[in-house]
C-alpha cells in the first residue's frame, strides 16, 4: 500500500535523510529551515543518531564535516546568512573530500533579508560562494515529493563522489504542507561510501584506482581502525600537505572532474512538454510550478510553450541548454532572484535564441499570470 | 621509564615544521608522555587542531588527527567525541586559535562539558602569520600590530575556561615540562572538558620584538613570571604582581558530561524505530 504521509517540505527533508543514513546532524536554528531540526532533534534519538544545536553556522558545518571524517553520513541546514557563514566549512569539506548534504532553504537577502520570504538568491552563492577553484553538486526540488526523492539522491551522491552536495529547497516548499505519496522504502537505492580495501597500515586517504577517482573512505564501523590525516591544506594522495605544483594541479583537477566526469548519474531534468513547443521556460524549484501553471493557460490559449526544468542545478546543464538553443527561437528564464541562472543559460545558449526573463526578488512568489504575459509577448 | 616516543610520531614526518627553540615541542612532548602514561591505543586517540604554529602539531603524531580551519578545532573535535564517544579526543591548537576567531567555540565547549581535552599552546602571539597580537598578549608587550606596545587586555585563560563552567582547568608551561606533562594526564583523565593553559614561548615573533629573541632566555623568562598554585600562598600581594599562577585550579568530576547525557536520553533500543 502507497504510504500517504502529510508533511511539509522541511519535513519531507527530514525524514529522507534519516531513510538515506543520515546519523549526524549539527545546526542553528534559521527561519525558514527550523523544522528540519526540530524533527530531527526528535528522531535522531530514535535511530541511534546524534543531534547537536550548535553555537553557529560555522561550528555546525565544521561538526557535521568532522562527523563525516568520523564515518557518519551527515547533514547541517541553515538559510541566507547562514549559509553565508557556513562557506568556509564547504571549502573545506570540498577540499578533504568529505561527503556531507547541506540544506539551503533560500530566503532573500543580502544581508538579514526577508526571513520568511522564499527565494532563490542562492543560486549563485551554491556554486561560487567558497574560495578557491572547486565544484559543486546542487540539486533543486520542485515539489514535495521531490524534497524527499532529491535529498535521498543528495546523500547518495555526497557518498559516492566523497563531495558535499547542496539542497536548494525555499519557504513555498519547506512550509507548504500536503499528502504525500511516498515511494516504498525498499524501492530506493541507498549508496554508502566504498570501503578501503586495504589494511589500515596500508590506507591513503586519497589514493585513487585506475577506474575510480573517488578514493574510498572508513565508515563509521570501520574509523576506528583506519588511522589517517586530513587537512584544509591542498594536499596529496596520503592526506598531508604538499605544494607541489604537478600534485597540486592534478589534484585540483581530479576532485573538478571526479563530478564534471560522472554527469550522466549526476545530471537530472524534466522536459515538459517541450516536444511540439516553439517557446521554451526554464525554471527551477518551487517556481517551476507557477511557469508549469502558465504553460497550462497557453496551451489552453492556443500557444505552444513548454519547460526544461533542471533538477540538478549544479554542475549547470550546458548541454542540454545548448541543444535548447538550437531548437528554440525564444527562451524565458525565470527565477526569484535578480537575474543568477540566466547567466548560465546565456552561456550555454551562445546567442542562438531571444532570451528573455521573468525575475522577482521582492519576497513574494511569482504568479503565473506573470510568466503566462511573457510567454504571450513572445509568441505574438 | 623512558617513553618511546618514536613510537607516537609519524617519523616520516620530521623534522618538525617548527622554529628550532620553539616551544611547541615541550608541549607536545609533555603530551605524548602524558598518553605514555595513561597506555591508550593509538587507535583510541583522535587530535584535532585548527590554523597556526601549534595547529600543525596534528601532523606529527600518530593518532587519528585532523587539522581543520583557524578557530575551528573544537566543534570538529566536538562532533567527533559524539560521534565515537569512547575514544579520547583532543584539541591541539594556539592561543589566536582557540580565544580570538575560536574564542566562542571555546567558551561553548567549556559550558557543554563534552568529554575532550583542550590544550591551548599559549606563546601570546600569532606565531604563524607574523606576530601579530593575539587575546593572550600581555599589555604593554609589542607585536607587530602593536608596534607601540599593546594596549589590549589579555585573557587569562584559567578564569575565562572557569567562568565558561569547564569541570577541569590548569596551567602549565614550558618551564616545567614535568609538571605540565602531570596536568595535561590529569586533564586527560578527566571525564567532562578539560583545559590546558600550555604557556609556550615563540621566540621568533614574540620574543624578538620584546628583547627576548633567545629561545633559552625566553624559557627563563616563563620560569621567572611563573609561580606554582602551591607556592604562591607564602608570597605577598607585590611579589605575585605580573606573576602568572600554574597548577590545577579546578577539578569537578561531578557535573554530568554531555555525550553521556546525550546517550542516556537516546531511547532504548526496543523502542527504536528503525528506518
Ligand atoms: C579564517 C582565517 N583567518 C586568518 C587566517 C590566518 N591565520 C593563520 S594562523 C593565524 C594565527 C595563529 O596564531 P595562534 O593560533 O596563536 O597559533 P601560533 O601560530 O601562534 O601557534 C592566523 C591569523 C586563517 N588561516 N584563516
Ligand atoms: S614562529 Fe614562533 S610559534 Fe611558530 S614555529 Fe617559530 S617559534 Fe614556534
Ligand atoms: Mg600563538
Amino acid at each position: 500500500m502507497a504510504d500517504v504521509q502529510i508533511m511539509n517540505g522541511n519535513q519531507l527533508i527530514a525524514e529522507a535523510a534519516l531513510l538515506a543514513g543520515c546519523r549526524f546532524y549539527a545546526g542553528y536554528p534559521i527561519t525558514p529551515s527550523s523544522e528540519i531540526p526540530e524533527l530531527l532533534a526528535r528522531r535522531m534519538p530514535e535511530v541511534g543518531g546524534i543531534f547537536m544545536q550548535l553555537e553557529d553556522e560555522i561550528a555546525s558545518i565544521v561538526a557535521a564535516a568532522a562527523a563525516s571524517y568520523a564515518g557518519y553520513k551527515s547533514m547541517t541546514a541553515s538559510s541566507g546568512p547562514g549559509i553565508s557563514l557556513k562557506q568556509e566549512g564547504l571549502g573545506m569539506a570540498c577540499m578533504m573530500e568529505l561527503p556531507l548534504v547541506i540544506v539551503d532553504v533560500m530566503r532573500g537577502g543580502p544581508s538579514t533579508g526577508l526571513p520568511t520570504r522564499a527565494s532563490q538568491s542562492d543560486y549563485m552563492q551554491a556554486r561560487w560562494g567558497t574560495h578557491g577553484d572547486h565544484m559543486i553538486i546542487a540539486v533543486a526540488p520542485g515539489t514535495l515529493l521531490e524534497c524527499y526523492t532529491e535529498t535521498i539522491r543528495a546523500f547518495n551522491m555526497a557518498e559516492r563522489y566523497r563531495t558535499p552536495v547542496l539542497i536548494l529547497s525555499d519557504a513555498t516548499l519547506a512550509h507548504l504542507s500536503s499528502g504525500v505519496t511516498l515511494p516504498p522504502p525498499d524501492t530506493l537505492e541507498i549508496v554508502d561510501r566504498r570501503q578501503p580495501a586495504v589494511e589500515p597500515e596500508n590506507y591513503r586517504p586519497y589514493e585513487i584506482s585506475a577506474t575510480n577517482p573517488v578514493p574510498p573512505l572508513p565508515n563509521r564501523e570501520n574509523f576506528p581502525r583506519y588511522r589517517f590525516h586530513m587537512t584544509g591544506l591542498n594536499k596529496d594522495a596520503t592526506g598531508f600537505p604538499t605544494e607541489n605544483a604537478t600534485t597540486v594541479l592534478a589534484d585540483e583537477n581530479r576532485m573538478i572532474n571526479k563530478i564534471m566526469d560522472a554527469s550522466a548519474d549526476i545530471e537530472s531534468f524534466e522536459h515538459y512538454q517541450l516536444e511540439d513547443a516553439q517557446v521554451a521556460v526554464i525554471a527551477y524549484g518551487s517556481n517551476a510550478n507557477a511557469a508549469r501553471v502558465a504553460i497550462k493557460e497557453a496551451r489552453a490559449q492556443g500557444l505552444k510553450v513548454g519547460m526544461f526544468r533542471p533538477i540538478t542545478v549544479w554542475p549547470f546543464p550546458f548541454q542540454q541548454v545548448m541543444e535548447l538553443g538550437r531548437k528554440f527561437k525564444h527562451i524565458i528564464v525565470s527565477e526569484m532572484n535578480l537575474g543568477q541562472m540566466i547567466h548560465e543559460v546565456q552561456r550555454a545558449l551562445q546567442g542562438r535564441s531571444e532570451l528573455h526573463s521573468v525575475l522577482q526578488a521582492a519576497g513574494t512568489p511569482i504568479r503565473p499570470q506573470q510568466i503566462l504575459q511573457k510567454i504571450r509577448e513572445v509568441s505574438a | 621509564m623512558s617513553v618511546d616516543y618514536p613510537r607516537y610520531l609519524r617519523n616520516d614526518k620530521l623534522p618538525l615544521y617548527w622554529c628550532p627553540g620553539c616551544g611547541n615541542g615541550i608541549v607536545l612532548k609533555a603530551l605524548i608522555g602524558a598518553i605514555d602514561e595513561l597506555h591508550w591505543e593509538k587507535n583510541d586517540i583522535v587530535m584535532v587542531s585548527g590554523i597556526g604554529c601549534a595547529a600543525r602539531g596534528s601532523g606529527y603524531v600518530d593518532f587519528h588527527t585532523l587539522h581543520t580551519l583557524h578557530g575551528r578545532a573544537v566543534p570538529a573535535a566536538t562532533a567527533i567525541k559524539m560521534c565515537h564517544p569512547s575514544m579520547h579526543v583532543i584539541v591541539f591548537s594556539g592561543d589566536g586559535d582557540m580565544l580570538a576567531i575560536g574564542g566562542n567555540h571555546f567558551i561553548h565547549a567549556c559550558r557543554r562539558n563534552i568529554d575532550i581535552t583542550m590544550v591551548v599552546v599559549n606563546n601570546w602571539i600569532y606565531g604563524m602569520t607574523g606576530g601579530q597580537y593575539s587575546p593572550t598578549t600581555p599589555p604593554g608587550s609589542k607585536a607587530s600590530t602593536m608596534p607601540r606596545g599593546n594596549i589590549d587586555s589579555n585573557f587569562d585563560v584559567v578564569e575565562l575556561a572557569r567562568g565558561a563552567g569547564a569541570t577541569f582547568v590548569a596551567r602549565g608551561s614550558v618551564a616545567d615540562p614535568i609538571s605540565l606533562k602531570n596536568y595535561l594526564r590529569k586533564g586527560l583523565e578527566h571525564k567532562g572538558i578539560s583545559v590546558i593553559d600550555a604557556l609556550s614561548t615563540c621566540h621568533t615573533q614574540w620574543g624578538g620584538r620584546n628583547q627576548l629573541g633567545d629561545p633559552v632566555q625566553l624559557v627563563e623568562h616563563i620560569r621567572n613570571i611563573t609561580v606554582n598554585r602551591s607556592n604562591a600562598g607564602a608570597l605577598s600581594p607585590e611579589e605575585l604582581q605580573g606573576k602568572m599562577i600554574t597548577g590545577i585550579f579546578h577539578q569537578d568530576p561531578g557535573k554530568k558530561e554531555y555525550a553521556q547525557a546525550y546517550y542516556e536520553l537516546s531511547h532504548p533500543v526496543e523502542q527504536t524505530v528503525v528506518v
